[in-house]
């Protein structure tokens, strides 16, 4: 328990993990057959990893790192639709830095800029807006990512883009939202999850009370989840109470920043610009009903995918590459073959690689890599 | 990205598109903050400290807890991206 020095309370800490210890006994749950505890939030994964949390808890606690890591979940047809519309002659594409260097089929973005292409790195949607009213003569296009966290500040972006009445700004429009692959995280056979941490900044957009169905109809409790220690360590302590007692319930853990019902201006940017798509493409995942956005009819002028021919083709994974596997956890990341052998944070092959918030990353910078390799080598003998 | 950042409204800067300006540890940056105002007059947002999105206000928080998940996103080593990317690019 080394890094339990760097709560702010390591009393508060080590209390909960005696009462989640407590509950594991209560249970009796074995080893063999650990509970699973789906973290939906990349954010929640890099917590996990940061501060050791899962070294902490009892070895029946394994977590299932979810979907929700955006930049994880782009797949490759996608990048290479960014990188066609950076090519473009005129273009000045603006996106968050994280997804620089997600692989392609051909190139990442950072190596499209490397070949010439105007690509710059923004902190937000806003600063893409200040250049297109910066470079008239150009035409700007913003690569629109993330779940719900994100998406009002491209919706209020693409707002004032009309408000101005810019005509050389565009939206390559991204953006995901979580019920729909909550849905289908749950309908999956494959998997076998007791509990969800709920992500904590997506809620503070959409609300608490759009997870009843989890409860009520999948009967899974779900705690919406902070991001510090303390906040993980008491989520995993209320899933777990609540399968003790015998409930499913939807319980807010991250009240100070959560509302139940979300916020309303940002859900009203959301509606007024952005409506859902029949389906989206997802790295490792496949089509996912009704699980993207697209910009409505109104905003057409604003969309990139109707203003350039974006070659948009489904494009397959690497032979090698498991990301597929691990986003749907059904192996952890040490177990792809290619793992911190090809694959690594400087040369990623697949984006779970890349972003700080991706599992494999995570494992890769906080995992004790030796035994990692180990275990994969008595696994495969 | 997706973490945010907590800051404090010192001024509006432009009370029509909702822009203010925001105190991210010392960096000052313009922000949108038509999520947080609510019901109340726009310059009565100025000192509340906020959770900041790319760019934008998402939340309102209380300044305990802002040095507290400030020191956690420093830990995490999110902060200094942020900020990084804050400096770059100060204006909406
Ligand atoms: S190690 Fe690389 S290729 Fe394998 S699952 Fe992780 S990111 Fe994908």
């Amino acid at each position: 328990m080394q890094y339990v020095d760097e709560f702010r309370d390591p009393d508060k800490a080590a209390s909960l993990i005696a009462a989640i210890n407590e509950l594991i006994q209560k249970l009796a749950i074995s080893r063999d057959k650990p509970l699973h505890i789906m973290e939906v939030c990349g954010g929640h994964t890099h917590a996990i990893f940061r501060y050791g949390i899962s070294n902490m808890l009892p070895p029946e606690i394994e977590f299932v790192h979810g979907p929700g890591c955006p930049v994880c979940v782009l797949p490759m047809g996608r990048v290479d639709d960014c990188v066609a519309i950076a090519e473009t002659p005129g273009v000045i594409f603006t996106t968050f830095g994280d997804a620089m260097r997600v692989p392609g089929s051909k190139k990442s973005l950072l190596q499209a800029k490397a070949d010439g292409a105007d690509i710059r790195m923004v902190y937000s949607p806003l600063d893409a807006l200040a250049l297109a009213r910066d470079n008239p003569d150009r035409e700007v296009v913003f690569f629109g990512l993330g779940f719900e966290t994100t998406a009002p500040s491209t919706a209020f972006t693409v707002l004032q883009a009309e408000a101005e009445g810019l005509t050389n700004f565009s939206l390559f429009c991204n953006h995901i939202t979580i019920i729909p692959t909550m849905r289908a995280i749950l309908q999956s056979p494959e998997l076998r999850i007791d509990g969800f941490l709920g992500p904590g900044h997506v809620s503070m957009v959409i609300g608490t009370k759009v997870y009843e169905f989890i409860a009520a109809h999948y009967k899974k409790p779900l705690v919406v989840a902070g991001f510090e220690p303390l906040d993980v360590l008491q989520s995993v302590w209320l899933v777990l109470k609540q399968i003790a007692e015998g409930r499913a319930e939807i319980e807010n853990q991250y009240g100070r920043i959560v509302p139940p019902d979300g916020n309303k201006a940002a859900l009203a940017a959301i509606t007024r610009v952005f409506e859902t798509r029949d389906f989206f493409e997802w790295r490792g995942l496949g089509s996912i009903e009704h699980s993207g956005v697209r910009m409505r009819e109104a905003y057409v002028r604003f969309d990139a995918e109707r203003k350039f021919a974006i070659p948009s083709l489904q494009v397959e994974d690497p032979k090698a590459c498991e990301c597929g596997e691990v986003l749907k956890g059904l192996i952890k990341p040490w177990q792809c073959k290619v793992f911190g052998t090809t694959c690594t944070p400087q040369t990623p092959l697949g984006a779970l690689m890349v972003s700080s918030e991706g599992a494999c990353a995570a494992y890769y910078q906080y995992g004790d890599l030796e035994g990692l390799r180990d275990r994969r080598a008595a696994d495969a003998a | 990205m997706c973490l945010g950042i907590p800051g404090q409204i010192t001024a509006i800067s432009d009370a029509g598109r909702k822009l203010a300006m925001v105190d991210v540890s010392g960096v000052k940056r313009e922000v949108n903050i038509a999520c947080i105002i609510g019901d109340r007059a726009i310059e009565d947002c100025i000192g509340d400290w906020v959770l900041v999105h790319v760019g934008f206000a998402m939340s309102v928080i209380d300044e305990a807890q802002a040095a507290e998940t400030l020191r956690i996103l420093i830990e995490l080593g999110e902060a200094q991206q942020e900020i990084a990317a804050m400096r770059t690019s100060g204006r909406a």
